[in-house]
């Protein structure tokens, strides 16, 4: 938006609204609301605290467990359904089903396979990142041009040159694309899984502070999990940009 | 004249061919042309998977596929499932209804004003990407354990796709449409009414479609969380009770029914919404 | 019909001047687009404005058509000074513009549809012009269903429609194979000489301008200027293909080659 002549960015209407809450939260109007400065003192006074370091460390601990475990099962799948037909033809159907599956259902079967613990939030992420990743970098080897591929060939490279150089590198933006995306359902697993199992991590702490109504803790711990969330986002976008100038020149 | 030709053709291919090798001809032929048969290859080799990993079995909890299969029948047929879908659905549709019109309405307004996309854009970026499960707890202090609250977590995940899907539909209208209805002095409600909502029509559609997904797992969140009821109840109860087969069951029916209803949705899409893909 | 143009002039004021182009300058940012554009465009002509791609000749053209401001200059219509579309003028897109939802007929009669022409008269008078581009049999067919140079003459018949006297084709031919492209050309002639309108055009192929046009505006890259103005004097009499062999088309077409290979990358 611009506003006498100056361009303003888009993310400071975050402040607005931070502002608004603030205004909101003092006139008293519902106790769910407290001063978004009362929130942030309690976010301070939040970090500090024995409890949250270690759901942190727990909930990291899951996500970065599941999200390995998904980018290392989801590329290699998705590099297959592009390249064969055959996998793309009986893996197709499950993968796009589970894409956008409300897999939430999921996690109680989970619950009673991995018990009421790390390992169902574990497998959570996993759940809830592996098929976008899957299909990202299905896409990504499908759209290779045929002619890199031909040429490639007339240069006499062996397959597996044209397909480590060619066709790998080719799909590299899909690729971190789907991983980007995957990241973004990975945070939403970790916490979904954590609140239905309710008894670690983030989860223990959102049912102890709802319980309680320690609503300016629990707007802390949702703020910071927000922007965490973002934040992840940002850093692989930026990531992203870095290779985007091959994927122009496409 | 080309009619004719081609079955002849085909026919002495596969009469040079030995006896076995036309069959095994004839069924690639077969996977080639029906799709339906590589879903059904699909499927049978997931579900042979199920059964054996519950015949070993993998774990106490986990029942082989026809048990499942049965308890899925046996809910059908003595009356337990139908009405649990019956009380999902209702905060379903009516989530989904909501931020459809409040969703497709703001998303269009955002993709219109340079005001309004400064004002809202971040809000829903943010809530899209951000885990919004963590707030369903909240709702539940407001609006009790009812309908509302249950409502309210379908919107809370669902609103955000939609609003975004529809502002970015609105965004990337093609430019060249608009100028050509600026060149033939089109006031600018014309612009909107003949020109952008109509080209935006088929992404709009798709976020709607991207929406219920979310609205599905909104759905199942609530009703895993705030309380047991439908779909959720019989999960919780089945689980409850140790009786695997028939949560898997359940488990199983709701992840077919949000499946099958994406795929009638997406299949409208292509076939009234695209018609340059309708060709294909 | 053979109506002996006048050779070759230097001469810029055009007595006639239906589209008047005054010290039009334009800015992208710190890109200069355009730098002091003048220029006359004589009524019931064809001019062409050829350049270099990065010359600002489709620019100049969304210009004169009011789809993009001019940093500084004017243009005047008829002796009226325009700032925005107006009836008087009519767009062929380059990429063909047509809504995919609509059918040949809506397409084409759009352009009433906006005015607020009851549907009977509107489509009366597309089905005119549908019929005078050859697609007679195709009002109720979508875009996709028609081959791109189908797609162009839906396009023209929509500008022809409105009955501007200012017909404003930004390299309409752009998109379409060249077997079909000539054909387009020998009927564009035919539809400049029975319409009687004046046509700006925009193209970067040498021998479509010098083919269909009366008057050739050279346009220099970066920024662009006029560099030069040709008229090539062809008997439009002649068969098609015995002006595609005609020493004088083929000269005028080295001619404007020279003037441009110094841009050629």
């Amino acid at each position: 938006m611009k506003l006498f002549g100056i361009k303003i960015p888009m993310m400071t209407s975050l402040i607005f609204w931070a502002l608004v809450w603030e205004i909101v939260g003092r006139m008293d109007v519902i106790f769910l609301i407290p001063p978004m400065t009362s929130v942030i003192a309690a976010g301070f006074g939040l970090v500090q605290t024995g409890s949250w370091q270690n759901a942190t460390l727990i909930t990291l601990r899951s996500f970065a467990l599941g999200m390995t475990l998904a980018i290392a099962v989801g590329v290699p799948l998705g590099v297959a359904m592009g390249r064969f037909k055959v996998v793309d033809n009986i893996f197709g159907l499950w993968v796009n089903m589970f894409v956008s599956a409300p897999l939430s259902a999921l996690v109680p079967i989970l619950m009673i396979l991995f018990g009421l613990g790390e390992t169902t939030v574990f497998v959570t992420v996993f759940l809830f990142a592996v098929w976008i990743i899957v299909l990202d970098a299905r896409a990504g080897v499908m759209q290779v041009p045929p002619s890199l591929i031909e040429m490639g060939r007339c240069y006499g490279a062996s397959r597996f040159t044209i397909f480590t150089k060619i066709i790998l590198l080719s799909a590299l933006p899909e690729i971190l694309a789907g991983i980007r995306i995957g990241l973004i359902r990975g945070v939403k697993g970790v916490v979904i899984g954590q609140i239905l199992v309710s008894i670690i991590g983030y989860g223990e702490l959102f049912e102890l502070y709802s319980r309680s109504f320690d609503m300016e803790r629990f707007w802390a711990l949702t703020i910071i999990l927000f922007a965490a969330a973002m934040l992840l986002s940002a850093v692989v976008e930026h990531f992203e940009k870095r290779i985007e100038y091959y994927a122009g020149a496409r | 004249m080309h009619m004719a030709a081609s079955p002849q053709k085909v026919s002495a291919t596969g009469g040079a061919g030995s006896g076995s090798s036309s069959i095994v001809e004839a069924l690639a032929d077969f996977a080639r042309r029906r799709k339906s048969f590589w879903v059904a290859v699909s499927l049978a080799i997931l579900f042979t998977a199920w059964e054996i990993a519950g015949r070993v079995p993998i774990s106490f909890a986990f029942p082989t596929f026809f048990e499942t299969l049965s308890a899925l029948i046996e809910m059908a047929l003595d009356g337990t499932l139908l009405p649990a879908y019956f009380i999902t659905f209702q905060p379903l549709l009516l989530g989904v209804a909501i931020s459809a019109v409040l969703g497709i309405g703001i998303g269009i307004v955002m993709g219109l004003s340079d005001k309004a996309e400064w004002l809202l854009a971040p809000v829903f970026i943010v809530l899209q990407a951000a885990p919004m499960a963590a707030l369903v707890p909240l709702v539940t202090f407001v609006y009790g354990i009812g309908l509302v609250a249950k409502t309210l977590a379908v919107i809370m995940l669902a609103l955000p796709v939609i609003v975004l899907n529809s502002y970015k539909a609105v965004r990337h209208v093609n430019p060249s449409l608009v100028d050509m209805c600026r060149s033939f002095q089109g006031t600018r409600m014309q612009q909107i009414f003949k020109i952008v909502i109509p080209d935006a029509t088929p992404v709009l559609f798709a976020g709607l479609r991207l929406g219920i997904a979310a609205g599905f797992i909104g759905v199942m969140l609530a009703e895993l969380l705030i309380t047991p009821t439908g779909i959720g109840d019989l999960i919780t109860y089945h689980r409850s009770v140790a009786n695997y087969a028939h949560m898997y069951a359940a488990v199983a029916s709701i992840i077919a029914v949000s499946t099958l209803t994406l795929a009638a949705l997406q299949y409208v899409e292509l076939r009234f919404l695209r018609p340059e893909k309708r060709r294909k | 019909m053979a109506n002996p143009i006048p050779l070759r002039t230097a001469d810029n004021a055009t007595p006639d001047a239906i589209v008047e182009v005054r010290d039009i300058c334009k800015r992208y940012g710190d890109i200069e687009a355009l730098r002091g554009i003048n220029l006359d465009f004589e009524r019931g002509k064809l001019t062409t404005l050829l350049g270099p791609s990065g010359c600002g000749k489709t620019t100049l053209l969304k210009i004169i058509a009011g789809l993009v401001p001019a940093t500084s200059g004017q243009i005047r219509i008829n002796g009226r000074v325009v700032t925005g579309p107006g009836p008087e003028r009519a767009f062929v897109f380059q990429d063909f513009a047509l809504m995919p939802w609509a059918t040949v007929l809506r397409n084409v009669a759009f352009g009433l549809e906006l005015k607020g022409m009851p549907q009977a008269e509107r489509h009366r008078i597309a089905r005119h012009y549908i019929n005078e581009v050859g697609l007679s049999g195709f009002e109720e067919k979508y875009p996709h269903e028609l081959s791109g140079g189908m797609r162009q003459r839906v396009g023209i018949a929509r500008a022809f429609s409105v009955n501007a006297d200012v017909l404003l084709l930004d390299e309409p031919f752009s998109a379409v194979d060249e077997q079909n492209r000539r054909k387009f050309q020998e009927d564009l002639l035919r539809l400049v000489d029975k319409e009687r309108k004046t046509f700006l055009f925009v193209t970067h192929s040498i021998e479509e301008a010098v083919y269909v046009s009366d008057r050739i505006v050279l346009l220099s890259p970066r920024p662009g200027r006029v560099s030069q103005i040709i008229e090539p004097a062809i008997d439009r009499s002649a068969a098609p293909d015995v002006i595609r062999r005609d020493k004088g088309y083929l000269d005028v077409v080295e001619e404007i080659w020279q003037g441009l290979r110094q841009y050629a990358e």
